[in-house]
């Protein structure tokens, strides 16, 4: 008998507004403690919230990026109960009447395409963070983040595998991003993933469920669900069941354990926050939005390949993420739209290596687009080939000039002077009688000798198609 | 000169036409607190060197050729409010040494009027109560019987008036905090429209009825105050936006071809014929003065108690959550873990009737009961609301008496608080709708004041003053004193 | 009828100390509060919105604007106890 597993995913992805949900407070991260945090974000006595636009117009956008119904009218909720990183004592979120109903997420996973609907997206705060540092026995607050806006994006229970889950938060982590609304840093917290993990017999009524936390990255992810699901199994073919509570991941152990400390009968109490009126989000607003939205991930994707005549996988890679492609755009663009596919390969290939290598992010790379333009320029000219342009990029990556100002102080310029090379070769044919027999005996392969030997003669500077040309014409003399 | 004797308008003109200085009015309200409050405790701080330092700033103001009825205008602020840097206390151990880091707007917006604080005035801890019993800072007694309540929970602003301690004090009303002790206390208060007057700064007790006013000898000079209190602010979500009506002009306005509406259900059982006598009598007073008596009915009137007595515990149990002794109020000794901290910080730093609320609240929100007594509760408010609507249709003011019986004694009614409760049900249903009322003197039963209120439509404040105005340019009930402050 | 009030569980929600001889005289007052609810009951509400607020009117948004400074010293001096900027609490076990 076969397994089934089933997974829905609730994403919290912390919103890239300069303010708090409820005050004017930075939420720029990193911080000194407390540093950023308001009379409001205290929860002081007599404080009183008041919801920020950016908030609306970001939850709007996503609303209308995944397909949803943006919801006229959304209530926000009092979630109750004592932690010290939680200053009210409640948390303010939605409930009963979020701001986004529905929507899709559309993954792909083994080359099919699968279809994962949405149940919801809530605005809500969030907390700050406990710092268990030893301070005597004491642990310490800083409520810098306490506040900050988060989008609660709930899939509804349709993924059936790890792959499904990590493909799923994949996408939503790239299209949050692509909309300006979360940086997506999973490190700091921005792109938090919490599973709900069950499995039953296909066909079966949902079995219980267990949520799993504290997962912060997209490999971590895919291990908690396969160590969820194998512990399930396991729980259930020996004859036990499985509980329905909360787990944190334990990346070192590649585990989950139970955090019985959540599980003491938590009745939050929700009731509308009455501090704050309901938020009505007019059909004006919507079109305000609408008209500002940013190019998403797969009409881009559509728009790489018939514009610049980029094969399928060339245009995911370069619509990877909204840095990459606006850096791809540039590049093209400064180069007058001429070669996109060279374009395309340097930003995949050479640039694309560097970053990993210095592990850098493409907006911070130290050859930004003007640059990169440059270079793929003297190679579109033929003012260097392309085994010389990477020796400039190397050059470029560690210094601030042009591709230009090297290929002059290192002399790099391609040679393409029919006379020069012809002489060149000659001599190099002069120098290597033996081989020359051999090659007209019939060894063709020692052609590719003959090529190098002129490439190291030039110090690689002779234009190689050229090369190959009058080599074979001279080799047949 | 008896400066306490005066009320705050004819203050002003004191001031104005230089008769005295802030200073010395100001000096003259320090030294009558020092000497009278003793007996009646209505005073949890007394701010001397503050208020010295606001009046003369306000003297200076005034010399630099400023002018302003309010400017240098003593007052008393309920310790509901935040005062920066000042102990403000809510009536709480929980806060009794909490310096609040920031002015309600409120205070702020007095402030920048020109008037000086006093100090802060007691009440019932959180403002729940209605007798201001509910003190961690000891009980305040009636001026006009020491061993009366002055009503609550804004019973120390009420009783600081009327024994002539401050010319106006602000307080808050949830659910008849201004009006009840007004009437017992026999001085002037409105509670003015929801979301007319800021709640930032304004201590949370039950968010979506909490409201500030003004107190004072006279309705002219709720007038004035609630002119500089009220207004727009950014920082409350629930404040009305747009201007606010003008107070003022229209307090001479005649009566005539008023429509008073009686409520048939303020009249019934319960209600004490001395009271009932004296709010018929402020009716027959307006009728000579050419308004008409028409009687309507408000339904819903005895389900308004219970429906406050779940929604005001509800919003208050979450909103007294965020005294956990993390980052200001009372801490417990020595905790032995998180939860112990928790528990015994709020145990030891909450009274009984707020422990209570917090309870009833958490009761009535949780799984299983939310929807049987919340959202009922909340279905009830608005037929209550629409029970207003209606009667608005035939009468342009309700009168009606604001509470069953004039003040009762110290300690009568603390050991059953369903009885304390009972007492609120003719000034709930006004908070439940959102709705202006004043509370006005009218009179006096075995030497206790008996007061009358009159309820308007949304944001009819003008008219409400203007009619309690006409009340009082005929009858002298506001300006008497207890003898023994007089 | 009301349900009796379990009143460990509420004071547990409210994180509130009641010992074991106050539970009696505590849990009496809180029924008797709660036994005013019952005519709640009685009312016919079908159809009837729950009114969460007085007036209405709709929320109104802030612009996301930075106007809040650094206030933390200020602010920590009325704190219980702090340390390095924190706020100290017993050690928070996860």
């Amino acid at each position: 008998m076969t397994w089934e597993t089933v997974i829905g995913l609730e994403v919290h992805a912390q919103l890239a507004t300069n303010t708090k949900i409820f005050s004017a407070a930075s939420t720029a991260f990193g911080a000194m403690p407390n540093t950023q945090a308001c009379l409001v974000d205290l929860g002081m006595p007599g404080v009183l919230p008041v919801l920020n636009k950016g908030v609306v117009d970001m939850a709007i956008r996503f609303g209308l990026a995944v397909g949803a119904t943006v919801a006229e009218k959304s209530v926000f909720a009092r979630k109750n109960y004592f932690y010290p990183d939680l200053p009210k004592g409640y948390q303010i979120s939605q409930f009963e009447l979020p701001v986004v109903l529905g929507g899709q997420i559309t993954i792909e996973v083994d080359g099919k395409e699968k279809v994962i609907n949405l149940t919801r997206a809530h605005l809500e705060e969030d907390a700050g963070k406990s710092l268990h540092e030893d301070f005597e026995g004491y642990s310490g607050i800083d409520l810098n983040r306490a506040g900050t806006p988060l989008l609660e994006i709930v899939s509804e229970p349709e993924m059936r595998s790890p792959a499904e889950a990590v493909a799923y938060a994949k996408k939503l982590h790239e299209l949050v991003q692509y909309l300006g609304i979360c940086d997506g840093n999973m490190q700091e917290g921005s792109f938090r993933v919490d599973a709900n993990v069950s499995v039953r017999r296909p066909g079966a009524p949902f079995g219980t469920r267990a949520e799993i936390k504290n997962v912060n990255s997209f490999k971590f992810l895919e291990r908690a669900i396969m160590f969820e699901v194998e512990r399930q199994i396991d729980v259930i073919e020996a004859g036990g069941q499985v509980v329905q509570e909360t787990r944190l991941y334990d990346a070192a152990k590649d585990e989950t354990r139970s955090m019985r400390s959540k599980e003491e009968a938590m009745d939050y109490r929700y009731f509308p926050c009455p501090d704050l009126l309901p938020l009505i989000i007019t059909p004006a607003m919507i079109e305000v939005v609408k008209a500002e939205m940013p190019e998403l991930p797969d009409a881009k994707r559509a728009r790489f390949m018939s514009q610049y005549g980029l094969n399928d996988y060339d245009a995911m890679v370069l619509t990877n993420s909204r840095e990459i492609a606006d850096y791809y755009e540039a590049v093209v663009a400064a180069t007058g739209g001429k070669d996109a596919k060279i374009a395309a390969n340097w930003v995949m290939g050479e640039l694309n290596a560097r970053l990993n290598n210095d592990n850098l992010s493409i907006s911070e790379s130290p050859v930004d687009a003007q640059r990169m333009a440059g270079l793929i320029a003297r190679i579109l000219d033929n003012t260097i080939s392309g085994k010389i342009a990477k020796d400039v990029f190397d050059a470029m990556w560690t210094s601030q000039d042009s591709a230009d100002a090297i290929i002059e102080s290192k002399g790099l310029k391609q040679i393409t002077d029919p006379v020069a090379i012809a002489a060149m070769v000659r001599g190099v044919i002069d120098q290597f009688p033996e081989q020359l027999a051999e090659y007209k005996g019939g060894r063709d392969k020692l052609f590719g000798f003959f090529v190098g030997e002129v490439m190291k003669a030039t110090k690689g500077k002779a234009n190689p198609g050229q090369v190959n040309q009058i080599l074979k014409d001279e080799l047949a003399k | 000169m008896n400066f306490h004797q005066m009320t705050m308008v004819q203050l002003a003109e004191q001031l104005r036409n230089k008769s005295v200085s802030s200073v010395e009015l100001t000096q003259y309200f320090l030294d009558r607190m020092t000497q009278f409050d003793g007996q009646i405790n209505s005073y949890i701080t007394q701010t001397p060197e503050l208020a010295l330092a606001q009046a003369a700033a306000a003297d200076a103001r005034r010399a630099a050729g400023e002018d302003g009825l309010l400017l240098g205008m003593p007052l008393a602020h309920k310790d509901i409010f935040c005062t920066k840097d000042v102990i403000t206390t809510c009536a709480s151990k929980m806060l009794a040494n909490f310096k609040a880091p920031y002015n309600a707007t409120v205070v702020e917006k007095l402030n920048a009027a020109g008037m000086v604080t006093l100090g802060k005035v007691n009440m019932d801890e959180f403002a729940m109560g209605s007798t201001t019993e509910n003190s961690a800072f000891g009980v305040t007694r009636n001026p006009w019987s020491l061993d009366a309540v002055p009503g609550g929970s804004s019973g120390g602003s009420a009783a600081a008036l009327a024994a002539g301690l401050a010319p106006v004090a602000t307080g808050t009303d949830t659910g008849g905090s201004i009006r009840q002790p007004a009437a017992f206390c026999g001085v002037t208060g409105i509670k003015p429209t929801y979301g007319s007057v800021s709640r930032y700064g304004m201590i949370a007790y039950a968010s979506s009825l909490d409201q500030g006013g003004p107190m004072a000898k006279t309705a002219e000079d709720c007038a004035h105050l609630l002119s500089a209190m009220a207004g727009f602010d950014e920082r409350d979500s629930t404040c009305a936006e747009g201007e606010r009506p003008d107070y003022v002009t229209g307090l001479n306005d005649s009566v005539k071809g008023l429509r008073i509406g009686l409520p048939k259900e303020y009249f019934g059982e319960g209600l004490s014929p001395e009271v009932k006598a004296a709010t018929m009598a402020v009716a027959t007073e307006l009728e000579k003065q050419g308004a008409t008596l028409v009687e309507v009915s408000l339904p819903n009137t005895s389900a308004a108690m219970p429906a406050y007595y779940v929604i005001a515990p509800a919003e208050a149990s979450s909103n007294l959550s965020r005294y956990d002794g993390v980052r200001f109020g009372h801490r417990c000794d020595n905790p032995k873990d998180l939860k112990d901290m928790y528990i015994r910080s709020r145990s030891e730093g909450f009274g009984a009737e707020v422990k209570r609320r917090i309870m009833v609240g958490a009761y009535v929100l949780s799984a299983g009961y939310y929807d049987a007594y919340y959202l009922k509760a909340q279905r009830v408010r608005r037929l209550i609301k629409q029970d207003f609507v209606d009667a608005f249709d035939q009468c342009d003011v309700i009168l009606g008496p604001v509470a069953p019986t004039p003040a009762w004694k110290l300690g009568e009614k603390t050991a059953d608080p369903t009885a304390m409760y009972l007492a609120d049900i003719y000034t709930i249903p006004v908070n439940l709708a959102g709705l202006p009322a004043i509370a006005l003197p009218a009179g006096f039963s075995a030497g206790l004041p008996v007061g009358v209120q009159l309820i308007g439509n949304y944001f009819s404040e003008p008219k409400l003053l203007n009619v309690a105005h006409q009340y009082q340019q005929a009858t002298n009930h506001h300006i008497q004193m207890p003898a023994a402050f007089a | 009828m009301s349900d009796q009030i379990d009143v460990h569980k509420v004071a547990r929600l409210g994180a509130l100390a009641v010992s074991d001889d106050e539970v009696a005289a505590v849990g009496q007052k809180l029924n008797a509060i709660v036994g005013l609810f019952d005519q709640l009951a009685a009312i016919n509400t079908d159809g009837v919105e729950p009114m969460a607020h007085p007036l209405d009117q709709v929320q109104r948004l802030r612009e996301d604007v930075v106007t809040e400074a650094d206030i933390h010293e200020y602010v920590q001096q009325i704190a219980p106890k702090v340390e390095a900027g924190l706020y100290l609490v017993p050690k928070v076990i996860e």
